[in-house]
């Protein structure tokens, strides 16, 4: 699993490549979390492109991480979406909480 | 000529074999030729039941064992996974949607509903003290 980090104005991108499974999850969160306070984000998006594969572990995930943003006010997103992560994203309802964007430049606007 | 396989693995319940037990099951299960959307439900299946095994059946313990027997006839997939750790007091309950024991822990209790839409049928065996089997089937190619 790499985890890289881009700040745009007070959003937090996060590009993960690899497998979001409950072994990874563990080090997605530590450093997201470590990265969001330090940073002082507001936003969070995920970039989903080179996610290849991912279970209910992280959704999750993603459930805790939307907590802590809608505390500090935010919102949080995810682009490029493959459709097999889709599936769960779907099944779980969790799409309801945060939105799904087409690219970074549309989830970029939409949060601005 | 029918086709017939099968094939068994044991490792133990670390936490980095989720994905070694996903790979080695989908590897097995591309002798028969499946479709990409068929590999991916089959490792997401096989990666619940496992990760179930680690966190819930084990508590988190590297020392336990997880065997998976996978067979194949034809295009019909079985997949067991089978642990030894604590079991499952109410199978009912722990299969309902959004049902987990780990609240604080961020899970969704979600994973017996992935495996339920995945494969076309899942049972559950258990037993408090003696562990837990997963029986999982798929027919490829409908
Ligand atoms: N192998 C097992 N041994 C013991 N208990 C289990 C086992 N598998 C599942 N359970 C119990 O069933 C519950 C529901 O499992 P399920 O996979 O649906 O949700 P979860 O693991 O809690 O959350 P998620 O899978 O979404 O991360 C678990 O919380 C646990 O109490
Ligand atoms: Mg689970």
């Amino acid at each position: 699993m790499s985890i890289d980090f881009t700040m745009v104005d007070r959003t937090l991108l996060v590009t993960l490549e690899g497998e979001i499974d409950h072994h990874t999850c563990v080090e997605i969160r530590q450093t997201v979390d470590r990265e969001y306070q330090k940073r002082r984000a507001k936003n969070l998006l995920f970039d989903f492109a080179n996610i290849n594969f991912m279970d209910s572990s992280g959704i999750g995930m993603l459930m805790g991480r939307y907590r802590s943003v809608a505390i500090c006010g935010g919102e949080i997103g995810l682009y490029n979406v493959s459709p097999e992560a889709w599936r769960i994203l779907s099944l779980s309802g969790i799409h309801k909480l945060m939105k799904t964007y087409s690219s970074k430049q549309e989830a970029i606007e939409a949060l601005a | 000529m029918p086709k017939k396989n099968s094939m068994q693995i044991q490792f133990s319940s670390n936490s980095l074999n989720e994905s070694f037990a996903r790979v080695a099951v989908a590897a097995f299960i591309s002798q028969l030729d499946p479709t990409v959307e068929e590999l991916y439900d089959i490792k997401m299946a096989v990666s619940e039941a496992v990760t179930n095994s680690i966190i819930h059946g084990y508590e988190n313990e590297e020392t336990g064992e997880i065997c998976i027997n996978c067979a194949y006839e034809d295009e019909v997939v079985n997949i067991e996974i089978i642990d030894h750790g604590k079991g499952i007091p109410n199978i009912e309950e722990a299969m309902t949607a959004l049902y987990t024991t780990s609240g604080d822990e961020e899970r969704a209790g979600l994973g017996f509903t992935v495996m339920q839409s995945m494969m076309d049928e899942v049972e559950v065996f258990s037993e408090v003290g003696h562990g837990t089997t997963i029986r999982m089937k798929k027919s490829l190619g409908v």
